[in-house]
């Protein structure tokens, strides 16, 4: 296959930016996407031109790193699929293919298609998690789980926190991410004492990033490569609401 | 010119001598102990942010040390741990079949081919049922059953069922708990996190380990951070054959610089190759992807009766193929271990009997199991993979049988420790895949995951304590002479390495450098194909040094210059792996040595001569290692061979 | 944006149902709207109900148009550099568009209202005879006035589909049978209010209302 590749060159976070044309030649139905841009920076690379800088690592579609816009999709066409395990049979002969950075307030551009997502660690950090120290574990089987809700609280569980979401959001939001570790802790007995401190913690710790507000417009659930279900966000507000009117808005009063 | 020499032989003086069921309790009561007052002024340096990395700094800074956390990564919820599918084991007994602490042990020192140490292996399963706790109550969605109890399945080398697991995901679900405790400290201001950051070299003062120089790969600045202890999470060196099934980033820098600086690098050679992967496509091919184990327990293994056979599969008649598993294993069939599996294909594939575009490729066909059970039930059991099959090549495994062939997956050999996984650098301690010590040659399905956490969760917190309790040491800032000497290391590679300005691509070269070591100390080794693969590695890797190109320059991201120094550490262990598997005279686990099988072709172990731990101790490049062997001692398993016709 | 939309949803029902009361004809609609003045009496001295009313709804729209410039200003600030090639819409479209359907029903509401409530935009202009001001206004002649009035229902029923959807989801509704319905819902209650509010100027326009 051949391909014409229009790409987010940018140099650094202070730089402009703007669309590069590209041709690649030869290109294998069989490749992945990644494995596309591979050929094209060692091309680059011998034509002493700056190859083209993205993020990657499992390349098996779980470690969440991987993240490009092509064709305004995020993660590419295929449903259910992050762009690692995006394969070029998908695309034809002759096409462009437009590649750009995710795009969000949150995640600056570090350089060409790399962004910075640290903002998601900050969610989590201002609450995404049980505490519970090492070593002060009760017994596994203390505690009995429901199926239902252990496969339920699974579902939402299975975020790789690629950003997805976000990129494909129309208002620059992260609540498909945030409402999905919030469905997941909240599901569980476990998850129960912090639940509605962690829920005011994670929304103020997004919205102080810089993320929009949900307009629970859906695009996010479409583009997810996990199928996270919107109706996690339902969850969250329900928690956000139970918490704000339980302490008048002061977690833990 | 000799390839090595051998030292004096090194002994593991931590573990505890008398019965082995005390040994870890003993350990941990004569282990010294540091007063909580004095933990807020130690620091501790984890470098990697897997189920040993992440869980070990989240439980440090819980302790009260002040803890800082690197990865590469852009978050350090990324680390490989989370491609893990399987499961984890735990010798909980929930099911009543007889399972205990002592099976678990025993079955992890057979499974490992009779090259581990019992105490380690005894310790791990003792932990192993504390991690099951520890991890339900971070929230971990385990699987249940109907009953709200946790369900769990049986794994390849075990006859109980003690495999706990979160459908494919258990590696997600386990690193995403542990992140959460370490995002939770790193709230609090106990862990100071740098994320995006490389360990170049690791800095020792004074015999001890004192700190690390680090690379921002955003910035490209290198930095030098000192701590009153360092402990290397960085995962195993798979990627060395180019082609694995670990994550493109994975790499030996970490233990390999320190390797350099003096810590044993323990069994390189041994190395575990995954029956179930989806074959190469291409020279294009990045990375392999694994396909879980299970699905062999429904798909039959052939490939057909003649040489070069082209005709699709389908058109192939039943007596023109040969199920050779089920016909040279015929009570294991295609359930043999993974070690034989992986060696089974190799062999009919150089018979010239591989299908596939590539001819190496055995299918995997699953026609008479959806005859037999409909193509619902095989839909309910493997649907997600046999989707995730399609994605990757473009057939459907309903109508086309799966073709797939074996892939590096994992390395049981790293950094040489002792019971308190501390390395022969005092203060440098080495955890999960990075240290060699509770696999031996072959690592059982679902125990890579128990390690890390165990290692990370409940071992070195404790024996760590052991080191600082004589500290706090004496301090030392980055104008140290040896600090700044290790900082001029790291700045004068990269210059050199940008300044070489060649005609060939790092990827072109490691994508050589990985062909070797698949082509000779991959699957099988012989003494002539290792001799071979030393002396093409060197002559590559002088080549390397003139010929590569490295665009760009140090300030900055740079993906180019980061993979060149992983490369350039690769080329020096994938000398040391040679030499080791050329050293071992024997075949052990994943370790198959031509000249030493039985007469019908299994592997043939030399416990006389090899009952010992190879740990290499490095004196230059190029230069011939010394071998230092611990010698491994039997008292509760004794060694048996394994047989699986 | 839930607890205001819905106040101005009550007060859309109302209207439509008002609205209907024409086909009973036209003593039975201006009757309905001097009741409208009346209402509260006696508690109240006639035209208070109608005006507090009015307070209300006024409060309610100008708080839900903040909450959405809000969000507007939201969204716009956590995308600052735009895609270069645009997205597709592939969640859902009315949910996309309640934005500009916000400002079109928007200018509507002040057309609407210097037309039927104080007359000054309307042919006949007489408070006393509002059946008579709805029949000038859709007066087949005047075929302009009934399109906007179209359109700007039709956007209205897009903002409603989208807008109770949502608001049942900002109120907590959690579970994927639940949000099925909650679509379904919103579906048949924007198809019916727009429905509703349509069936009165086309009526005019066949002549049916006269």
């Amino acid at each position: 296959m051949n391909l014409t590749l229009r790409i987010w060159r940018q140099k650094g976070p202070e730089d402009k930016g703007r669309m590069v044309t590209y041709q690649v030649e030869d290109i294998s139905p069989d490749m992945s996407f990644l494995e596309m841009l591979d050929v094209l920076n060692e091309r680059l690379i011998l034509a002493d031109e700056e190859p083209v800088a993205f993020d990657h690592d499992c390349r098996e579609g779980i470690c969440g790193m991987c993240g490009l816009m092509i064709n305004g999709d995020a993660h590419g066409p295929q449903r259910g699929t992050t762009a690692c395990q995006l394969h070029m049979r998908q695309f034809s002969d002759g096409e462009t293919i437009d590649i750009e950075p995710w795009r969000a307030r949150a995640f600056p551009v570090i350089k060409d298609l790399v962004v910075n997502r640290g903002s998601f660690d900050k969610i989590i950090a201002a609450g995404g998690y049980i505490t519970a120290p090492t070593g002060s574990a009760p017994e596994a089987h203390a505690t009995p789980v429901p199926k239902a809700d252990a496969d339920a609280a699974f579902e939402s569980a299975a975020c790789i926190g690629c950003g997805a979401c976000v990129a494909a959001c129309p208002n620059g939001s992260g609540m498909l991410f945030t409402a999905a570790k919030v469905t997941q802790l909240s599901l569980l007995p476990q998850g129960q004492p912090e639940r509605y401190t962690r829920v005011i913690g994670m929304v103020d710790a997004h919205d102080e990033a810089g993320f929009g507000g949900c307009t629970n417009a859906g695009e996010c659930t479409v583009v997810c490569p996990k199928g996270i279900p919107l109706n996690t966000i339902g969850r969250l507000n329900r928690d956000y609401l139970a918490a704000t009117a339980k302490s008048g808005g002061k977690p833990g009063s | 010119m000799d390839l090595y020499t051998e030292g004096d032989p090194i002994a593991d003086t931590k573990a505890p001598e008398g019965p082995i069921e005390t040994r870890w309790e003993r350990r941990r009561f004569s282990a010294k102990l540091v007063n909580p007052a004095n933990r807020r002024k130690m620091t501790v340096i984890v470098v990697g942010t897997g189920l040993a990395g992440g869980s070990a700094a989240a439980t440090l800074a819980e302790q009260g040390y002040r803890v800082k956390s690197y990865c590469y990564q852009d978050s350090p919820r990324r680390a490989h741990s989370i491609a893990a599918q399987g499961g984890i084991n735990a010798a909980k007994n929930y099911r009543n079949d007889g399972d205990s602490i002592h099976r678990l042990f025993y079955d992890t020192v057979k499974g490992g081919d009779f090259r581990s140490r019992e105490s380690n292996v005894h310790r791990l399963a003792e932990v192993s049922v504390n991690i099951i706790d520890q991890c339900v109550a971070q929230g971990v969605p385990f699987a249940r059953e109907y009953g709200g109890l946790l369900d769990t399945r049986s794994f390849g080398g075990a006859q109980v069922q003690r495999t706990f697991y979160a459908r494919g995901q258990t590696g997600q679900q386990l690193l995403l708990g542990a992140y959460q405790a370490l995002e939770r400290q790193i709230g609090l201001g106990n862990v100071e996190m740098n994320s995006r950051h490389e360990m170049l070299e690791l800095v020792v003062v004074d015999g001890k380990a004192r700190g690390i120089v680090v690379r921002d790969l955003v910035t490209g600045e290198i930095s030098t951070e000192m701590a009153d202890a360092v402990v290397l999470a960085s995962g195993g060196y798979g990627n060395v054959f180019y082609l694995s099934t670990n994550a493109k980033g994975c790499n030996v820098t970490a233990t390999w610089r320190a390797h350099r600086k003096g810590a044993y690098f323990a069994n390189p050679c041994y190395t575990q190759i995954h029956p179930t992967c989806i074959p190469v496509s291409g020279d294009h091919q990045s990375k392999l992807t694994l396909m879980s184990e299970s699905l062999r327990n429904d798909g039959r293994v052939w490939v057909p009766k003649a040489k070069g056979d082209d005709r699709a599969p389908r058109d192939i008649p039943e007596d023109e193929r040969d199920y050779y598993l089920e016909r040279i294993y015929p009570s294991f069939g295609n359930l043999v271990p993974r070690d034989i599996a992986s060696r089974a294909a190799k062999n009919v594939c150089d018979e010239g009997r591989g299908v596939g575009p590539t001819k190496l490729g055995v299918y995997l066909d699953f026609a008479d199991a959806i005859n037999r059970l409909g193509r619902k039930a095989i839909e309910a059991k493997y649907g997600n993979l046999f989707e995730m099959y399609e994605r990757i090549t473009g057939e459907d495994p309903y109508e086309v049988p799966m073709r797939i062939y074996p892939a590096v997956h994992y390395t049981m050999g790293g950094l040489w420790v002792d019971y308190d996984l501390q390395s022969t650098i005092p203060g440098l301690f080495v955890i999960g895949e990075a240290n060699f010590s509770d696999h031996g040659a072959n690592r059982l399905g679902a125990s890579a995951l128990m390690q890390g956490l165990a290692d990370g969760y409940f071992v070195l917190p404790a024996t760590i304590a052991n080191y600082l309790a004589a500290g706090p040491f004496e301090a030392v800032d980055a104008s140290h002479p040896a600090a700044v000497e290790a900082r001029r290391d790291v700045e004068d590679r990269i210059t050199r390495l940008l300044a070489v300005d060649g005609d060939r691509t790092v990827d072109s070269f490691h994508r050589e450098l990985g062909q070797i070591m698949w082509e000779h100390c991959g699957m099988e080794r012989s003494e002539a194909g290792l001799r071979k693969a030393i002396d093409e590695i060197r002559a590559l890797r002088d080549q390397f040094w003139q010929r590569v190109r490295v665009p760009g320059d140090g300030e900055g991201l740079n993906q180019s210059l980061e993979k060149a120094g992983r490369v350039a550490d690769f080329f020096e262990l994938a000398e040391l792996m040679c030499v080791d598997a050329l050293h071992r005279e024997e075949s052990c686990g994943g370790h198959f040595r031509a000249e030493h099988q039985t007469p019908d072709g299994e592997a043939q172990r030399d416990d006389d001569r090899f009952a010992y731990v190879a740990a290499w101790e490095y004196t230059g490049t190029g230069e011939p290692a010394v071998l230092h062997k611990e010698d491994l001692k039997f008292e509760y398993v004794h060694p048996t061979q394994r047989s699986y016709k | 944006m839930a607890v205001t939309g819905l106040l101005l949803v009550l007060f859309l029902i109302a209207h439509m149902l008002g609205n209907l009361k024409i086909f009973a004809g036209p003593e039975s609609f201006n009757h309905y709207a001097h009741w409208l003045r009346e209402l509260g009496t006696p508690l109240l001295p006639a035209g208070w109900y109608l005006w507090l009313q009015r307070g209300v709804l006024l409060a309610a729209l100008v708080a839900h148009i903040w909450a959405a410039t809000m969000l507007a200003v939201r969204a716009r600030a956590a995308r600052p550099v735009r895609y270069a090639h645009r997205k597709k819409i592939q969640g859902s479209y009315a949910a996309r568009t309640m934005r500009w359907g916000g400002v079109i029903i928007g200018l509507f509401v002040i057309y609407h209202i210097l037309d039927l409530t104080t007359g000054h935009l309307n042919p006949v202009g007489d408070p006393t005879r509002p059946q008579a001001n709805v029949v000038a206004d859709f007066a087949p002649e005047r075929w302009y006035v009934t399109l906007f009035y179209t359109l700007a229902v039709v956007a209205l029923g897009f903002h409603l589909r989208h807008g109770a959807f949502s608001a049942f989801r900002s109120l907590g509704q959690q579970t994927p049978r639940g949000e099925r319905r909650a679509r379904n819902v919103a579906l048949v209650f924007a198809v019916a209010l727009t429905a509703g509010y349509l069936v009165v100027p086309f009526a005019v326009l066949i002549g049916l209302v006269r």
